[in-house]
């Protein structure tokens, strides 16, 4: 609000009036922060902390839209009609969170427009996950249980995330998340009890599935370079590892409850630290598909690109007719 | 619709049937068709499925996100309707084990010959504007059929269309919007409407050819006759190209026949993709 009433003062005081008024915003932010409570769209906030925040908060959209292509890859092939509904409506859910989460990063400034040319001209990031590949239907119940099961991880604490839009948009994606879990442990569930080739198809795709779900949560701590400031800011709440140990200890029970196994034989809980702990991680292969390097890398990113450059002018169809039916109103104002 | 036949569905207001609530009526033999419904059903519901599989194509590949989720919203309500179809058909179709047949026996253990929808239904998405021009025939086409069939007197079929109608009006909507906006948008966007429109239109007149089983069923008044919703079609369709200054494509009738089970090329590609995993795994249950 100080801002805005900037412009009536004469021009020599702006320079003093805005250090001022930025020294009260970075006084009312700590406050925020430090009662833990949350910043809102017209308050101010630290550049850094609008820049961390539209990085996250863009790259966890591109995830969600990026997301739905392993998963549309199988709409068309599911093995029953109510697979193939629930299938359906799961990939249709992912571009609803997408839409939320673009509409809280454009509260801060950034519009959807931009985000999409960064994340076609391959300049953003989303999550590595989605760069391997679904081969087959095994995999959405791998996707469901492992993939959305690390986001869920990952995402209830973001529901307390300081920034009100992120937060709250949060709250119902994890709702609709954990559904999407559920059901993929149903689809594991009913494999793994199945003929012995469904078996074998379930228990392969969890053995791909097992080690890029637990890379999800990124780095481990020694390594991760914005989690302090992050943790700090009230963004983010719990560190990568031990999120990650949180989420070794269910897949543990869960995984008894599919009669499947987890391909890992390093998994064990440490009584001093009370944390589950895990075998050796290929960080190299993570910073390989980071970097672009993965086996589906291209693939996702030129499907998007397509969609985006078939539809361009659809869009432009849409724009002009909004245009043209605006003159129209204001002609029949006039 | 009597009292007695609304019963046999418990169906009540803000109780939506599902296709699993006609399936166990069907199991149950709560709902019973005759053959001659049976055949009925079957041809609405191919029709529903062909289409869902058309359209959740789109799902990751439309030209804005909105559409991916309104294309996908069409396509599982089509789902929907298929599944509620096929489930009571079933109930006059069986097995070699003597078991009524399954929504999926029937969706993915038939073949090309054996599928009764028509074949606007399985002509390929093409461009945005193709795939609109095929919706917007479509949903009013079955806004049309189904607001009839909710006065069958077969229960069963009145029920489903009951749910179907208020969903296929949005459909109807969308489409209409789309047309208006692609006729009226850009140049390209009206070129291509046109061409949309040139390519499905062909396929429209099947959609309206009476044959002895709905002549039998119409009778009977548990069947809408085809030909006896044309005029409607003909108004209302013609209000939309009419505001978007669009003609009625002057292009000749294809054969058709896709409720004899004859089709076009495309239809076996849509089996293949479709049926592979569950044909695969004969007997499976997923």
């Amino acid at each position: 609000m100080a801002a805005q009433n900037l412009q009536s003062v004469p021009v020599e005081l702006t320079a003093g009036t805005s250090e001022t008024a930025e020294a009260d915003g970075q006084a009312n932010f700590d406050r925020v922060i430090a009662e833990d409570s949350r910043i809102e769209p017209k308050d101010w906030m630290p550049p850094a902390y609008r820049k961390t925040l539209l990085r996250q908060i863009s790259q966890h959209a591109h995830s969600e839209i990026i997301g739905m292509q392993p998963e549309a890859n199988w709409i068309s092939r599911a093995p029953s009609l109510k697979r193939k509904a629930i299938l359906m409506a799961k990939v249709q859910d992912e571009a609803g969170h997408g839409l939320y989460l673009y509409s809280a990063a454009e509260s801060l400034g950034q519009n959807r427009d931009e985000m999409t040319d960064a994340l076609i001209a391959g300049k953003a990031r989303y999550s590595s996950i989605f760069n391997y590949p679904a081969l087959t239907w095994a995999d959405m119940g791998a996707i469901g249980w492992l993939v959305d099961g690390a986001a869920i991880c990952n995402q209830v604490p973001l529901c307390r995330a300081s920034y009100g839009p992120y937060g709250r948009a949060m709250v119902r994606i994890c709702k609709e998340e954990s559904f999407h879990q559920r059901q993929g442990f149903e689809i594991l569930l009913e494999l793994s009890n199945g003929t012995p080739a469904q078996k074998q198809m379930a228990q392969d795709a969890v053995n791909r599935w097992y080690a890029p779900a637990l890379m999800m949560f990124g780095p481990p701590d020694d390594d991760s370079p914005n989690s302090k400031q992050s943790m700090a800011w009230n963004i983010k709440r719990f560190s990568n590892d031990e999120l990650r140990s949180r989420f070794v200890g269910m897949m543990v029970e869960q995984v008894r409850v599919l009669g499947l196994t987890l391909p890992d034989d390093q998994i064990r809980f440490n009584e001093d630290s009370k944390k589950w702990e895990h075998g050796p991680l290929d960080w190299d292969e993570f910073h390989e598909v980071l970097a672009g390097r993965g086996p589906c890398n291209s693939q996702r990113l030129e499907r998007r690109r397509e969609a985006h450059d078939d539809g361009a002018w659809v869009r432009e169809a849409a724009a002009a007719y909004a245009q043209k039916q605006s003159m129209t109103t204001k002609e029949y104002a006039a | 619709m009597s009292e007695a036949n609304a019963s046999a569905t418990r169906i009540t207001p803000g109780n939506a049937l599902r296709p699993e609530d006609i399936a166990l009526e069907v199991r149950t033999g709560l709902a019973k068709p005759t053959e001659d419904t049976a055949e009925y059903a079957l041809r609405l519901g191919d029709d529903a499925l062909i289409l869902a599989q058309r359209l959740g194509h789109w799902i990751s590949r439309a030209p804005e996100l909105e559409e991916d989720i309104a294309l996908g919203n069409i396509a599982l309500d089509q789902l929907g309707h298929a599944r509620s179809f096929l489930s009571y058909a079933g109930g006059a179709m069986t097995n070699d084990d003597g078991s009524a047949k399954s929504e999926d026996d029937l969706a993915y253990f038939r073949r090309e010959h054996e599928f009764r929808s028509v074949q606007l239904f399985e002509q390929p998405n093409g461009d945005f504007a193709a795939t609109i021009a095929r919706q917007f025939v479509v949903s009013y086409y079955q806004f049309l059929l189904y607001s009839r069939l909710t006065e069958s007197k077969d229960a069963t079929l009145a029920a489903i269309a009951a749910k179907a109608v208020k969903e296929v009006d949005y459909h109807r909507d969308h489409a209409a919007q789309w047309v208006l906006r692609l006729a009226g948008g850009t140049e390209e966007s009206r070129k291509r409407m046109i061409h949309g429109f040139r390519i499905m239109w062909p396929y429209v007149e099947e959609l309206f050819r009476d044959d002895a089983l709905t002549g039998r069923l119409a009778e009977a008044g548990i069947a809408v006759a085809p030909s006896s919703i044309k005029e409607d079609f003909d108004r209302l369709t013609g209000e939309v190209l009419s505001e978007a200054e669009l003609e009625v494509p002057d292009v000749p009738a294809a054969p058709g026949g896709g409720r004899q089970g004859k089709h076009s090329e495309h239809l076996g590609y849509i089996l293949a993709e479709m049926q592979v995993l569950a044909r695969e795994h004969p007997g499976a249950s997923w």
